[in-house]
């Protein structure tokens, strides 16, 4: 038919297919994923007293509560470590994960607005988040490797070992968790806000389940596998294991983490690329 | 001309109602029919036709009910219709912010919408960052707007602020800076909603006339929702008329002008009663001196405009209001009159040789002064002046205004 001649180069249809993901689209936006990364690093540091001096202030008082709380008073063993470098190992890596959860999570609720009135592939804001945050993460790390040189130099007994140079790919699978899980969040809580509530109660006992304020040495065999189930757990041990010589490491469940990284960012991709064709409707 | 876009069946259904109503178990009953019991979709077929007016006996509602027609390239296309009349949800479709229920429709070319002033705009970043960042929304590259970035801020004229943040922008710099953006996307189909409501007066030549030379310079296609017929007449050549969700007239933008101010425009206006309201317009009509309902009187007459309400419960504050309208819908003046005691009939009169031979539009409107409407007629009232000897009817010339004011002449010696 005439249809069939004309070259239709925009077809907008009731529904997509589940798997009609538009990679190239998202690739063709990389401007604007770019955009999103300079606007949060901008608008983070503007019109704040301290600037960036928070990030450093906030996980070094955490710390100091973990010292207090967990170390003193609940006296929970750090692995033979100075308290301040096995609380802030943990600390670093809990936190980027934790806040890009944070701030994925409501990517529907808070870009609702301009949501609303343009169309760009959606998967670009939590992207842009995802590696934001990476900055905020960096400048704790640089108080980590501060506190860690002045260990050194004191001749605490720290060992840093080749399996440091995994730690790439453990920030890549935490991204990867995070975007994962946050997106999915953020996709389910568009239609059912009172989700909203559940998933920040399951965040704030996850880390009570993941070796950051303990380590998993002090945990029975039977428990430790438990505990492994929970994909983070090897990335912060494989991180602490790597920096600073003590923990445990295993390929097995660092495999095991990846492959849950993988199944759970297609599954929020999946969810994510559903709900942003009618979340409008529904918000 | 070759077919630019074509919407083929296009529908929308909206569910009404709080959207924390939106529950599980509706969800679930819903995707058992269908996926399980491989039936239909239980609440597509209870949705009835969009009128805001009347309350339906569903929570769904179309709020686009099988919308076929084609838009010819190089055409500059205005939607008009009431509120509600499904107008921007069409565009809400065709800038795919929102998908449709059922339908497809087919576009050549890049579509793009030109966007609410300061739309993903962040107020900490300057000028020339929101530049960036406002093409990239709108799906530019770094490279076209590199290419394009010293006519977009020569266009929108604020060299001398491109790299303060934008939050010391005045509004009518901050309008400018987005429609700059957007006029240099340069997409096959612009979509426009009426954002040219913003900016200041030479700005808004500025900005027709841009969207002008983008459709016959350049043979492209511009789709224009507006509720101001003088802006939409001047630039649109081809009319689309939506009434409750469907289209019901397409053609040359003055007939379709016509079409949609005369549809529903009479001399009285009969709303019945209203229990939700506290006070509420019940009738309307346009009288003359004699006080029949008529929509013609001369010139040498007063009009007369006769209200009556209905009072469920007397508001202190309540403001009874008309707005006068001329052929085109501009507005002329607007009256206003506090209600001071429970007197249901209210009668205002335009004083005699006051407006010019014509046609005459009017909206009444119920109100508390700045806090909120209490009621508004959707419908305009209508009538005509009729030149019965006014001292214009000697001159041939038709430009003389709407109104005639007595002026004080003088002569100095």
């Amino acid at each position: 038919m005439e249809d069939i001649q004309q070259e239709w180069t925009t077809v907008i249809k009731p529904k997509g297919h589940l798997l009609d993901i538009d990679f190239k689209e998202i690739w063709r936006y990389r401007d604007l994923w770019r955009m999103y990364v300079k606007r949060d690093i901008i608008t983070s540091y503007k019109q704040t007293i301290l600037g960036p001096l928070w990030f450093f202030i906030q996980p070094a008082m955490t710390t100091i509560m973990y010292m207090v709380v967990f170390g003193g008073i609940a006296g929970i063993s750090t692995d033979g470590l100075p308290q301040p470098l096995f609380y802030l190992a943990g600390i670093c890596m809990w936190n980027y994960f934790s806040e890009c959860l944070n701030r994925t999570s409501s990517t529907f609720t808070t870009n609702a607005d301009i949501f609303g009135k343009v169309y760009f592939p959606r998967l670009v804001v939590p992207m842009a988040t995802v590696t934001s945050s990476l900055i905020r993460m960096a400048i704790q790390l640089l108080l980590f490797i501060v506190v860690y040189v002045f260990y050194l130099i004191k001749g605490v007994h720290v060992h840093p070992n080749l399996y440091l140079s995994l730690f790439p790919l453990l920030i890549v699978m935490m991204a990867g968790l995070s975007l994962g899980f946050g997106i999915l969040i953020s996709s389910l809580t568009t239609k059912y806000r009172d989700l909203t509530l559940l998933f920040s109660f399951i965040v704030q006992l996850w880390m009570y389940a993941t070796p950051v304020i303990y380590p998993l040495s002090v945990m029975s065999a039977k428990r430790q596998w438990i505990m492994g189930l929970n994909p983070l757990t090897s990335i912060v041990e494989t991180f602490k294991y790597g920096a600073l010589g003590t923990g445990t490491f295993s390929w097995g469940m660092l495999a095991y983490s990846f492959g849950f990284m993988l199944v759970l960012l297609v599954i929020g991709i999946i969810v994510f690329n559903k709900v942003q064709r009618s979340f409008m409707d529904t918000v | 001309m070759p077919t630019a876009i074509k919407f083929e069946n296009i529908s929308k259904q909206y569910r009404l109602g709080l959207v924390s109503t939106r529950t599980l178990s509706h969800d679930l009953n819903r995707w058992w029919q269908m996926n399980i019991l491989r039936k239909e979709d239980p609440y597509l077929k209870i949705g009835e036709v969009n009128d805001r007016a009347h309350k339906g006996s569903s929570e769904y509602v179309w709020a686009l009910k099988d919308i076929n027609f084609e838009v010819e390239q190089g055409d500059v296309v205005g939607i008009i219709g009431k509120n509600g009349a499904g107008k921007s949800t069409l565009l809400k479709i065709l800038s795919k912010v929102t998908t449709p229920t059922t339908g497809t429709i087919k576009a050549k070319g890049r579509i793009a919408s030109l966007l609410e002033v300061g739309t993903g705009f962040h107020p900490e970043m300057t000028g020339k960052e929101n530049i960036y960042m406002n093409g990239a929304i709108m799906g530019m590259t770094r490279n076209d707007i590199n290419r394009k970035f010293d006519e977009i801020v020569d266009f929108a004229g604020v060299e001398r602020y491109i790299d303060t943040p934008v939050k010391r922008y005045s509004s009518g710099m901050t309008v400018r800076l987005g429609f700059a953006v957007a006029a240099f996307l340069e997409p096959e189909i612009l979509v426009v909603d009426e954002v040219l409501a913003v900016g200041d007066a030479e700005f808004q030549k500025k900005a027709i006339g841009k969207m002008q030379d983008v459709s016959r310079g350049d043979g492209r296609t511009v789709l224009f929702v507006s509720h101001n017929m003088g802006s939409i007449a001047s630039l649109c050549n081809k009319g689309v008329f939506f009434n409750k969700g469907s289209i019901a007239y397409i053609g040359d933008i003055n007939d379709t002008i016509s079409l949609y101010i005369s549809e529903g425009a009479r001399e009285s206006v009969i709303l019945g009663k209203n229990p939700h309201n506290d006070i509420y317009l019940q009738e309307i009509r346009i009288i003359n001196m004699q006080g029949k309902t008529t929509n013609n009187i001369a010139y040498n007459e007063k009009v007369g405009i006769k209200f009556e309400l209905g009072i469920n419960k007397f508001i202190s504050n309540a403001t009874l209001s008309f707005i006068l309208y001329d052929a085109k819908l501009n507005p002329i003046t607007t009256s206003h009159y506090a209600l001071s005691f429970k007197s249901k009939t209210i009668t205002a009169y335009l004083p005699a040789q006051f407006l010019l031979a014509g046609n005459y539009y009017l909206k009444p409107v119920l109100h508390i002064p700045n806090v909120r409407f209490l009621d508004i007629c959707d419908d305009y009232l209508s009538f005509r002046i009729e030149d019965s000897g006014s001292i214009y009817s000697i001159y041939n010339r038709s430009e003389f205004g709407f109104v005639n004011i007595n002026t004080l002449w003088s002569e100095n010696s």
